[in-house]
């Protein structure tokens, strides 16, 4: 089963590394990784996505957990998240009736067109990665030039945090 | 600073060897005398030395080595002590921090080299940090579940003309590092209910009990309640080797008595040890009849290959302690009727192997023989480290440990060459000890330069070699198979060791008859003061018995080569 866990941990040289290192050594898998500093500017928040039954999934927590550099580890799958990516995505856009395609399709996926040239659209999309992966199959990959996602950001629904 | 932080720290000994980039911190060794420097051969014997160091006495072990080479060389002996979560601390040089990704001469990213076989490391970026780095090193190095630290400084922050203000901290607060230092009293109550209500109880315990020094809490429980015990290879002296409750050690080469009562047991109390696949065999058919109680200072040990019923992070003395506790208040007993013919049962399988071999297939000495001689005449109160290989099986079968802290070998990584470095780190810190490396010829000349570091610094150890003129245990294994086809397995060109000891300046015996051997290791143990090496002929076709089949259950062994469960 997919999971997203979400991990607090010390801004300091090496710490990803650390995350990355251990994934890797233990055979554990990584879908898509993100990682950036928080409103405190000595903590880092990292989500990563990984796959594995519920025996893999707490080893990985708890191995998380045993790095040094790491705060704090949640399961935001455990319970109820929000879950958000966000991908660019340039596309082939050289006649009327693909442009008016990919406008169409941007809108009803509330997307945004962010730039436009003669032969291209880019348009930007924010969403869960099953929304993202629907945009792509809607337009179909034949126009599809280049496509940047960020990797998976979460956040627990209700009163809960994840902080010090 | 890095010489005062350890001298700060307590630290008597340091095992290291110089380079380039520790120029500086060797000046500071020179002009002092409170923290006295060992000048190995080769950086792998500093660490095995810090590591038996640690091994003996429970507080970390400091190596200090050079950058690029002085810090590969040390890898294998962070990772050995790392897979036995031994708490040692690392310093390795690196070059001036503006040369740092430049392939400068001698550079070698060490933090990341080291990540995967490290508790934690540390990268110095100024002088300033020096102190405080070193005290987090030792504090996560000896807290928690134990393991090696390394900490890598850059040339340029032990710059002599550069002063700073220097203070050691006390203590170190870390908000991401909270070792927990007791169980949840509900669980433990849980695990007591269990045992008190077991008719076919078993306590299994590892390293965890030793390194936590938890074996008088292990013995006080086992006997309060007459519990069988057995122990890891890492465990071993945990619970007195010579006790009658004591089983043996269990796993791969385990007792027979010890892996029937696991198979049959039904209630299994784990200590601080972790399922390890020497010790399961195959995990599906693992002990079908038992429920599990597993105690482990790290979670992640817990339910990583074998599930837990009844899961307990916490230290081993602390949680046995409270176990003990409960124990004595509870008005609940054990069944003795139940207990009177679990006992009956376990003497049964002792009787029915017990650990004997035969002495009459070959003209030669056998393994086993040696290793009752050794247990014989130093009382079982040696410090006995070990290689690893066959000789390494039989010292854990045949040797009576009745201490902790006493068995020392690279059980977790199995390091060819630790036993020798790790012989000397004990003599040097121990020094009116008996203390035995017992080896075989292929691993002690993966660390053999170090005789002349012992006629440097005095370390009169005594070397047990089982000469079988084969790499033992790979012969064993190519024997049951590979039809006996001996790949790479067979030395020729082997040294005299008698003659390379004595241009050493040490004293070598060649031992060839049993009927010689109890004088010869005598004489050996009564020169306090000189290095011995018994190089001692065995039989080269002896196996290690019993061993257990592959991937079977824990009670599927072979117990000769003839017999099997």
């Amino acid at each position: 089963m997919r999971h997203i866990i979400s991990v607090l941990m010390e801004n300091e040289p090496g710490a990803l590394s650390r995350v990355v290192g251990l994934f890797s050594q233990r055979n554990y898998n990584i879908e898509s990784l993100t990682v950036a500093p928080t409103e405190d500017e000595t903590l880092s928040r990292l989500t990563v996505t990984t796959l594995g039954d519920d025996r893999v999934i707490e080893q990985i927590t708890k191995q998380l957990n045993k790095l040094i550099d790491i705060v704090k580890v949640v399961d935001l799958t455990e319970g109820e998240h929000i879950e958000r990516e966000l991908m660019m995505i340039k596309m082939k856009a050289n006649n009327g009736q693909v442009r008016a395609e990919i406008k169409r399709t941007a809108d009803i996926f509330r997307g945004h067109i962010i730039d436009i040239t003669p032969n291209t659209f880019t348009v930007q999309l924010v969403g869960s990665s099953d929304k993202l992966d629907a945009f792509i199959t809607a337009l179909g990959t034949a126009n599809i030039m280049e496509v940047v996602r960020s990797g998976v950001s979460g956040i627990a629904r209700g009163e809960k945090v994840l902080s010090l | 600073m890095v010489v005062r932080a350890l001298r700060d720290e307590g630290v008597k000994y340091i095992y290291g060897y110089p380079g380039g980039a520790l120029l500086h911190v060797y000046d500071a060794i020179f002009q002092q005398e409170e923290v006295e420097h060992i000048l190995v051969r080769h950086e792998q014997a500093a660490t095995h030395m810090a590591d038996a160091y640690a091994r003996a006495t429970g507080k970390a072990g400091v190596a200090l080595v050079t950058s690029g080479p002085g810090a590969t060389n040390a890898v294998t002996g962070i990772a050995t002590a790392y897979m036995d979560s031994i708490p040692m601390v690392v310093i390795t040089g690196q070059v001036m921090s503006y040369l740092i990704g430049e392939d400068a001469f001698q550079e070698t990213d060490m933090v990341g080299i080291s990540r995967p076989i490290v508790k934690h490391n540390f990268s110095v970026q100024s002088a300033e940090e020096i102190p405080e780095t070193i005290k987090k090193a030792f504090h996560i190095a000896q807290t928690g579940r134990p393991g090696p630290v390394v900490v890598d400084i850059p040339k340029d922050c032990t710059t002599p003309t550069e002063r700073y203000e220097y203070e050691y901290p006390k203590n170190v607060k870390m908000r991401s590092y909270n070792p927990i230092t007791r169980g949840h009293t509900g669980q433990i109550k849980k695990a007591v209910d269990l045992l008190l209500s077991a008719k076919r109880p078993v306590l299994y315990t590892g390293g965890g009990v030793v390194l936590g020094d938890a074996s008088a809490e292990l013995i006080e429980l086992a006997q309060m309640l007459n519990v069988p015990v057995t122990n890891t290879l890492m465990g071993l002296g945990g619970y007195p080797g010579t006790d009658r409750q004591f089983v043996g050690m269990l796993g791969m080469h385990g007792s027979y008595e010890a892996n029937m009562v696991m198979h049959h047991s039904d209630l299994i109390i784990a200590v601080g040890a972790r399922f390890d696949d020497r010790v399961t065999n195959g995990v599906d058919k693992f002990c079908p009849t038992a429920k599990i109680v597993h105690i482990d200072v790290d979670p992640a040990s817990i339910s990583k290959t074998i599930r837990a019923d009844v899961p307990i992070v916490g230290p081993a003395k602390s949680v046995l302690g409270e176990m003990i506790q409960l124990v004595k208040a509870s008005k609940k007993a054990l069944d003795a009727e139940a207990i009177k013919s679990w006992w009956e049962q376990i003497e049964e399988w002792r009787g029915r192997h017990g650990g004997r071999f035969r002495t009459d297939d070959s003209e030669l000495m056998k393994p086993q023989q040696v290793i009752e001689m050794l247990s014989k005449v130093t009382n079982g109160d040696a410090y006995v480290c070990s290689d690893v290989g066959q000789h390494q099986m039989f010292a854990a079968q045949y040797y009576k440990f009745n201490k902790p802290n006493r068995w020392i070998n690279s059980g977790g990584l199995g390091t060819m060459g630790f036993g020798f470095p790790a012989a000397m780190g004990v003599k040097l810190n121990f020094p009116d000890a008996d203390v035995a490396c017992v080896t075989g010829e292929g691993s002690i000349q993966m660390n053999i330069q170090e005789l002349s570091t012992c006629s440097q610094y005095d370390m009169p150890v005594k070397i047990i070699c089982l000469n079988n003129q084969s790499l033992g245990m790979v012969r064993q294994w190519q024997d049951m198979n590979y039809e006996s086809r001996h790949s790479q397995s067979y030395m020729k060109s082997l040294p005299d060791f008698v003659k390379l000891v004595e241009s050493y300046g040490h004293v070598g015996m060649r031992v060839d008859k049993y009927s010689d051997l109890e004088a010869a290791m005598t004489e050996a143990f009564a020169m306090k003061d000189r290095l011995v090496f018994m190089d001692i002929a065995v039989d080269p076709f002896e196996h290690v018995y019993p061993m257990q089949v592959p991937r079977g259950s824990m009670r599927d062994m072979w117990l000769s080569k003839t017999e099997r469960t």
